[in-house]
């Protein structure tokens, strides 16, 4: 679903993606673990067309970025640590919106369904502004998945949550977006992405240094399978 | 580091005379002008720094052209050379006006056609360094650049014309209303001889001061690069 | 690659063969009509950007009321250059604002991943600010007309408006998406902005001053070419450049 090869992005002279080899199997969840500034973020926005590869192949659902961006698009959904929501819009005005964008059929009824995945139905006449961070992230949830997306990218969605809302996320990140779709996250929290993922990528200096699935890792130990390819690398 | 090329060597030379032949020939050669006298002289220097200005903006806007369709960052140092060059040309053609208008006009500035426009495209390059200035990413900085000359090099004619709409008095020295406007005086061949040695001298310089920016460029960025590698 | 697919899968199956795909590409009319609905529902509910706007505006008369000493002589010669300046001036406050909403929350990158061309994102927000700026022109013209006692509601005086508001709408568009994405965004808008758009500003106040003098129609044709001149050469550009300024 997500081949990389050979990629390499730099600002300037700056070179934050080193040749970077990447792949995702349909179905699979993803976790990108890494320090600040390994390209994590970078990496992602890549992956979500926001952002040129300097060199190297990236292939998303089948087609090739950048050339391919606009059908890239079309099968992708984005949740980052921002909502990309429009306070003074209501809940379903912000889901008409991106669903317009889209070109989605059946508006009304997707938006219903939508905001019942997300547990939002009750407020979907509110205004956004009034909502609490931990809803807002919701609906950036359903928002994202709103033209039913193939694969979906989550750039550190916990940022800024307590533990409460982190959660109630955690059951719409794994019910709503991740199921039946291809995931890539990158987060610090390395006991929510053990929980969630069905792989472990650790990205440092610009490239994957190590990779494991859950069932090559027992439970209890991602944190020194983390510090070791850290210390390895 | 590369030693500077002997062409340039050459090229400094050369600049530096002509700038001797063309002062000597502006201020000894060329003949007084009978009404406004001596400070007619300044004239030679401000049209030869007033066209290497334009030049230098025009030559800024096609490297913002090139650099966008390319994306050479060859085409963004370019850019830079010429506009930070045109930048301190087109004051000097602008504080030689003042000190010419003075007499002719009894004013130091007249908001006519020229002098705005003039004034409005110095806005317009110091605007470009403000603008640079605010982007940390070298490869944003040198598109948003390229653009943003862009969108001078068009708007700068337009603003002309709407300004000639209003009126001038600014005098057009070569063509055939030339003493119609206020200040305005013909020019004898020796005056010609003198008028057009300033053009060639301050093309050779602004060729040479280009050269100069641009290699300053590449070795900025040479040390960029070693400094990444020492802190790697 | 099939035993890949993890247990998680087989809960849901429903998921895996959906329907193709419940997306079409929108047109570029209904996606352009999208980002102007949505800037127009989310100001007519807060009315942050045109009150503000408004309110600005109306300062800026009376500072020129005061600082130009505006009896009937001195009016009739600055009326339209009050006009524009102040136009100016809200316009950049509305521009400023307008930007901030999108870039704030990361609603940019949500524009940017629509499967759209870029250039639908400039002309949604583009028609959005000029009809911010219409709507604060339409209620400042019968406020200045009030207070002065001139009319300013002539047909070809209004299209004079149109025309410049275009022109500044399209250029400030652009250099506004540009000026949020650098260190001292706000502040630069206006000293980027106010150079570039200075045909617009020059021509709009040549034509309407002379509109407003009385002078035949035929007269003030000059300015009036020049403003359709850069409003069409502007809008061409942006909409070329515009790619270079929101890519990455």
């Amino acid at each position: 679903m997500i081949e990389v090869k050979k990629l390499v992005k730099r600002f300037g002279l700056k070179t934050i993606l080193r040749g970077l080899e990447f792949s995702v199997a349909p179905g699979e969840f993803v976790a990108l673990l890494g320090p600040n500034g390994a390209g994590k973020t970078t990496f992602l926005r890549i992956l979500a067309t926001l952002s040129r590869p300097s060199l190297g192949n990236v292939m998303v659902a089948g087609y090739n970025l950048p050339h391919q961006a606009a059908q890239v698009r079309a099968k992708l959904g984005v949740v980052s640590h921002m909502p990309l929501l429009y306070p003074d819009l209501t809940a379903e005005e912000n889901l008409r919106f991106y669903g317009r964008m889209y070109g989605i059929g059946n508006m009304e009824e997707r938006i219903t369904e939508v905001l019942e995945m997300v547990g939002l139905e009750n407020r979907r006449k509110d205004l956004v502004r009034t909502f609490s961070r931990g809803m807002q992230q919701r609906l950036a949830i359903g928002r994202a998945v709103i033209h039913d997306p193939e694969v979906m990218l989550f750039d550190e969605p916990y940022t800024g949550l307590d533990q409460d809302a982190s959660e109630m996320l955690d059951d719409v990140l794994r019910t709503v977006a991740a199921e039946g779709r291809t995931v890539v996250m990158t987060s610090h929290d390395l006991a929510r992405a053990e929980e969630l993922a069905t792989r472990f990528d650790i990205l440092s200096r610009g490239v994957i240094t190590a990779s494991a699935t859950q069932k090559e890792l027992k439970k209890t130990n991602l944190l020194s399978f983390y510090k070791q390819a850290l210390a390895d690398s | 580091m590369q030693p500077k090329p002997l062409i340039l060597k050459i090229l400094d030379v050369v600049s530096i005379i002509v700038l001797a032949v063309a002062a000597y020939l502006a201020l000894v050669f060329a003949p007084t002008e009978a009404v406004m006298g001596q400070v007619q002289r300044v004239f030679y220097f401000h049209i030869g720094t007033a066209w290497v200005g334009l030049l230098g903006f025009v030559i800024a806007a096609v490297a913002g052209i090139l650099y966008l369709v390319t994306k050479d960052v060859r085409w963004d140092r370019f850019e830079v050379a010429a506009v930070e060059v045109s930048t301190v040309f087109f004051f000097i053609t602008i504080v030689l006006g003042s000190i010419w208008a003075r007499p002719a006009w009894n004013t130091w500035w007249t908001w006519d056609p020229r002098l705005t426009t003039a004034a409005i495209t110095e806005l317009i390059y110091i605007d470009y360094f403000m603008l640079r200035q605010g982007i940390e990413d070298p490869e944003k900085r040198a598109r948003f650049g390229a653009v943003y000359t862009l969108l001078g090099g068009i708007s700068a004619p337009i603003t002309f014309m709407v300004i000639r709409l209003f009126r001038t008095i600014h005098p057009v020295v070569i063509g055939s209303q030339s003493a119609a406007a206020q200040g305005g005086f013909s020019m004898t061949s020796d005056m010609k001889v003198a008028f057009f040695f300033g053009l060639f001298a301050f093309t050779v310089i602004f060729i040479d001061l280009m050269w100069h920016r641009i290699r300053l460029g590449n070795l900025e960025d040479k040390v960029e690069q070693l400094k990444l590698k020492v802190s790697m | 690659m099939m035993d890949k697919k993890t247990a998680t899968i087989d809960s849901r199956p429903e998921t895996m063969n959906r329907p193709s795909s419940i997306v079409h590409r929108p047109s570029f009319v209904k996606a352009t009509l999208a980002i102007v609905q949505k800037d127009l529902s989310a100001e007519f509910r807060s009315f942050e950007l045109i009150s503000a706007m408004l309110v600005f505006s109306l300062l800026v008369i009376i500072i020129f009321n005061f600082a130009l000493e505006l009896d009937v002589k001195v009016r009739q010669s600055v009326t339209s250059g009050v006009l524009w300046a102040t136009f100016a001036f809200a316009g950049t406050l509305g521009l400023n604002r307008s930007m901030s909403v999108e870039k704030d929350r990361g609603c940019m990158d949500g524009l940017l991943l629509a499967p759209v061309d870029r250039s639908v994102i400039y002309f949604g927000k583009a028609i959005s600010n000029l009809i911010f700026m219409l709507i604060v022109e339409a209620i400042v013209l019968p406020v200045y007309s009030l207070l002065y006692n001139v009319n300013l509601f002539r047909l070809d005086l209004l299209g004079v408006i149109l025309l410049g508001s275009i022109g500044y709408a399209a250029v400030g568009t652009l250099l506004s998406t540009m000026s949020a994405q650098t260190r001292t965004r706000e502040v630069l808008l206006p000293i980027l902005l106010f150079p570039v758009a200075m045909p617009v500003l020059l021509a709009s106040v040549k034509a309407s001053g002379g509109l407003l003098a009385g002078v035949e129609l035929s007269e003030v044709l000059m300015p009036i070419n020049l403003l359709i001149v850069y409003d069409v050469i502007f809008i061409a550009i942006a909409f070329m450049v515009f790619d270079f300024v929101v890519e990455e």
